[in-house]
């Protein structure tokens, strides 16, 4: 059985598409801060198929090397980011992101 | 071949971001990303970016999910969470909204790369990779059947993040990571003191009266210190003090 079917940049540009969605969707609807984190890696996933998709499609090796930034900005992200939810949850335990608008650790 | 694979692994993408969503424990999200994250590495060797592939999975499955499971254990977050709670009025249908608009965007374009409706079609609109920039090397087939390619992609890569295109970026990351590994370090510092964690309800009107209580105490205690010739005591530390009682 074989596939006569040539995947083109548009399938990768179509997953990454349905990645970004999916993560957009959890951004909003959950509430745990964790949870919206790992959320916001997903998009950023969806934006790195997307770059590396089209750098094979123009032959540029810029799509690979901007992966590579981005991925070294999410590391730094998540970082700071779990830092921040270990001192608020520190202080409170039973915090939602709801209650934390009062930015006072 | 190539078709097959991307519908495997496009599968293994989708469940995983649903289960990153949808599941309840934390925990068990953190392994449905682990999923996702191993999809998108073998579409990057699909797309020929062997070295985004291993550096997908060393860096994202090996170091920041482990870092979002430490956390999760740290903090003993792993109770269920009630979604049904709607904060902002009519969410979900924006959610929705959303859903469909990125869809309809998302087709447009891949439309538009293939190239049947409009749009310029991928191949003419090639141009050659400007000063500082590399090309993509092809994937090259020896005569034996052999290929070759992974250790020329690594080569490239590593050519061009320091060719003159990205150095400074380059640079720029190296201060970015080291601003992060500071600010991690500054933020999970316990204080000396340890403050009481404020109760959930009223936080403004429990903040007003500290306020009012602390304002007077701090002044009869720099009017004694005054009087006894101490050094006076600085008002962080006697709100802390305040705190504490």
């Amino acid at each position: 059985m074989t596939f006569a079917l040539t995947i083109g940049p548009g399938y990768y540009l179509a997953l990454s598409a349905m990645l970004f969605v999916i993560g957009s969707i959890g951004l909003l609807v959950r509430r745990n801060p964790l949870i919206m984190f790992m959320c916001i890696e997903l998009m950023l996933n969806a934006a790195n198929l997307a770059f590396v998709s089209f750098g094979k499609d123009m032959g540029d090796l810029g799509g690979q090397v901007s992966v590579l930034f981005v991925l070294v900005v999410a590391a730094a992200e998540v970082v700071i980011g779990l830092a921040i939810v270990v001192a608020v949850m520190r202080r409170r335990p039973k915090a939602s992101v709801d209650e934390v608008s009062v930015l006072r650790g | 071949m190539e078709a097959v694979t991307f519908f495997i692994a496009a599968g293994v993408v989708l469940a995983g971001a649903c289960g990153v969503v949808f599941l309840k424990n934390p925990v068990h999200a953190a392994l449905s990303l682990v999923a996702t994250l191993f999809g998108i590495a073998i579409h990057f060797i699909n797309l020929e970016a062997y070295f985004l592939a291993a550096v997908q999975i060393i860096v994202y499955a090996g170091a920041i999910v482990i870092l979002f499971l430490f956390v999760i254990m740290l903090l003993g977050v792993d109770r269920a969470e009630n979604i049904r709670t709607e904060p902002i009025i009519g969410q979900r249908h924006l959610a929705l909204l959303a859903l469909v608009g990125f869809l309809v965007i998302g087709t447009l374009i891949g439309i538009a790369t293939a190239g049947e409706v409009t749009g310029v079609p991928p191949q003419e609109a090639t141009f050659l990779p400007s000063e500082g920039g590399l090309a993509i090397e092809q994937v090259t087939e020896l005569g034996d059947g052999t290929i070759v390619a992974p250790e020329e992609n690594i080569h490239d890569i590593g050519r061009s993040l320091f060719s003159t295109r990205y150095v400074f970026a380059l640079e720029l990351t190296a201060l970015l990571l080291t601003i992060a590994v500071v600010g991690a370090v500054v933020l999970s510092r316990r204080p000396k003191i340890e403050f009481e964690s404020i109760p959930e309800t009223e936080v403004s009107a429990f903040f007003q009266i500290e306020q009012s209580d602390q304002s007077s105490v701090v002044v009869e205690e720099v009017c004694e210190d005054e009087i006894a010739g101490h050094e006076p005591v600085t008002e962080p530390k006697s709100g802390s003090e305040m705190m504490d009682e």
